[in-house]
């Protein structure tokens, strides 16, 4: 858990002082920073690293305000260990703003997320996953065993981004880090399921570049328009579990998805 | 049958965008959306469109389109030489078309970007309920990409039309070099204070592979202090971005949600449009304002926009003289007696 932070100050030649930002008005442990993205972005930045803890402050802060919505908000955008939130100062004031996020601090923080837990079917190697063999062969493992292990976890859901629909994961068996390739790909297979680093990461329907492994293929389709108001369908804070299906499942699950069914089943429905 | 607008020539790069897709960041979906904002409202008021209506975004040489209506009204806000039928006619002002005209818009004289307005939009569907376009993920606008020769742009039926409008003087040409305002952060505590002179310090130029989701300036390296990585957080418009080789790179409407590289500063919103209609080779200075002034610039540039708009009117009649119609008015009516008291 990140603690007290030191303002950081950087003296320019001729006295000129840049400021990261004033110091926390409150001492204590986990004050988060406020940084400032340009006059209409205000960063709420809970730690420096990939923590659930840091990140379980993130989502509820999230939650908190997309529920509170202050008029002058635009957008949030919540990741690994900041909140990034998008207004109109000309309608919001940045103090005001400041003032919301820190009484929501206040009188949520402790509070436990409603969890929500998928189970996702993946159909591993050959034509679904080209880097599996490969994976297996770095870590002295087979590819039977790099599946138990990758399935074997309970991953996190930290951020979306990079890409409309791409999923972070943490929670990676330590065994199954893998450096990303020093080739990136520019265009990868749909619904790939990959592994980057100590992350492990779920693709939306559609290619987009991508330097990580890929070990399988999910039917469940992370993103779609069509799906209207929300057209994610994992939200940072859901937990994951993956599990295998053949190829012939993975066609049927696929054209079903494809139909607009939801083929990942919610263990824990909280809505 | 639907109007249309056929696409005879697509230009060098032309796509539908309005004022963006808003509010879906957090599921990593790019706002995308016109560069230039100022010019996209321009553009809607000459027509009579909603200011956040969608129309054509030109890239520097732009396309030639036939149309397959009845009237087309359509407006360039931009500084492109157009033509109809191969006779010039103004940009800044909407003309009226009939079926079988084609509308050319040539080579930008100065800047970058000008907007095509139809009057009464473009029938699209939209996606997250915006038309507009992001190439990189085959998002929006028509099919996902740019125009191409024979594409068939479906037109929205306009209510019938009143003067025609034209803002007249246009805006001024944009400068070939200029100075960006910046607010700090959200790391800028990353670069000693050796970085802060060098990004502060340096005539920036325009590099030819800046595009929509970035714009790239050549000069030294800015020096970091902690490495040029950080753990992926949250990108504005305007976050000024400074990878490993620390030359930095402006982002802009295409960008991604996420990422992981420090960024210094961030150009404030009154002084974005300037990298929509940045040339390569044009020269960029940084100037570093507090929260305060980058609020007050805002408002003023909102301030500014909107006397624009106050400025568009109904165009003056410049055409020749009708002799006939001269002669039959009784222009010399009401004469009176050289001689009488013409106070009686």
């Amino acid at each position: 858990m990140s603690g007290q932070y030191v303002t950081p100050v950087v003296v320019m030649k001729d006295g000129e002082r840049i400021v990261e930002e004033p110091a926390p008005t409150a001492a204590g442990e986990g004050t988060p920073r406020f940084l400032e993205a340009g006059e209409g972005g205000l960063v709420v930045e809970f730690g420096d690293a990939i923590d659930p803890d840091v990140n379980r402050r993130v989502v509820a802060l999230d939650r908190a305000l997309s529920m509170a919505r202050p008029r002058g908000v635009v957008e949030t955008v919540p990741t690994y260990r900041s909140l990034l939130v998008v207004f109109d100062p000309l309608v919001l004031a940045r103090r005001d703003l400041r003032t919301a996020v820190e009484d929501l601090l206040a009188h949520h923080v402790g509070e436990a997320e409603p969890s929500r837990l998928w189970r996702v079917p993946v159909c591993y190697g050959g034509e679904h996953g080209v880097d599996l063999v490969d994976v297996a062969a770095r870590h002295g493992l087979t590819p039977e065993e790099v599946v138990g292990l990758h399935a074997g976890a309970e991953y996190r859901v930290y951020m979306i981004g990079f890409n409309p629909g791409f999923v972070y994961l943490g929670g990676l068996p330590e065994r199954l880090r893998t450096s990303r390739r020093p080739d990136p790909r520019l265009r990868i297979p749909p619904r790939s399921v990959s592994i980057g680093g100590i992350q492990a990461g779920l693709c939306p329907p559609f290619e987009m570049p991508s330097g990580w492994h890929l070990i399988g293929q999910t039917p469940v389709r992370t993103f779609d328009p069509a799906r209207g108001e929300e057209p994610m369908l994992f939200r940072p804070g859901d937990r994951i579990r993956f599990h295998p299906v053949a190829p012939a499942d993975y066609d049927d699950l696929a054209r079903a998805a494809d139909a607009g069914h939801v083929v990942a089943e919610r263990e824990d429905d909280d809505g | 049958m639907a109007d249309t607008l056929a696409v005879v020539d697509g230009g060098l790069l032309t796509t539908v965008q309005d004022l963006g897709r808003w509010g879906y960041q957090n599921a990593g979906v790019s706002p995308a959306g016109a560069m230039d904002r100022d010019r996209l409202g321009i553009a809607n008021a000459l027509v009579g469109n909603d200011p956040a209506e969608a129309a054509l975004e030109i890239t520097l040489s732009g396309p030639a389109l036939d149309v397959a209506a009845d009237a087309c009204r359509l407006a360039l806000a931009g500084d492109f030489a157009v033509t109809v039928n191969d006779r010039p006619v103004p940009a800044w002002t909407a003309i009226d078309l009939c079926r079988g005209d084609r509308v050319r818009v040539l080579a930008a004289r100065t800047g970058l970007r000008g907007y095509l307005a139809v009057a009464g939009g473009f029938a699209l569907p939209p996606t997250l309920g915006s038309l507009s376009t992001h190439v990189r993920t085959a998002t929006g606008g028509a099919d996902g990409r740019a125009l191409a020769a024979g594409d068939v742009l479906p037109l929205r039926a306009a209510r019938p039309a009143g003067p025609r409008l034209a803002l007249d003087p246009p805006p001024p040409a944009p400068e070939r070099k200029r100075t960006v305002r910046v607010m700090a952060g959200p790391q800028g505590a990353f670069f000693p204070a050796a970085g802060w002179e060098t990004f502060l310090g340096t005539d920036w130029v325009v590099s030819p592979r800046s595009d929509r989701m970035g714009c790239r300036l050549d000069g030294p390296a800015i020096e970091h202090a902690d490495g040029f990585n950080i753990v992926s957080d949250g990108i504005v418009e305007g976050s000024i971005q400074v990878p490993g080789s620390g030359l930095p790179i402006v982002l802009l409407v295409d960008r991604q949600s996420t990422g992981g590289y420090a960024k210094i500063a961030t150009v404030i919103g009154a002084d974005l449009g300037a990298f929509a209609q940045a040339r390569p080779g044009d020269i960029v200075r940084f100037e570093r304002v507090d929260d305060e002034t980058a609020v007050q610039a805002r408002r003023e540039a909102r301030d500014a926009f909107e006397r624009t708009l106050r400025r568009i009117a109904p165009l003056r009649d410049t055409g020749p003289p009708d002799v006939d119609a001269l002669f039959a008015a009784n222009l010399a009516g009401g004469a009176v007696s050289a001689t009488a008291d013409p106070f009686d």
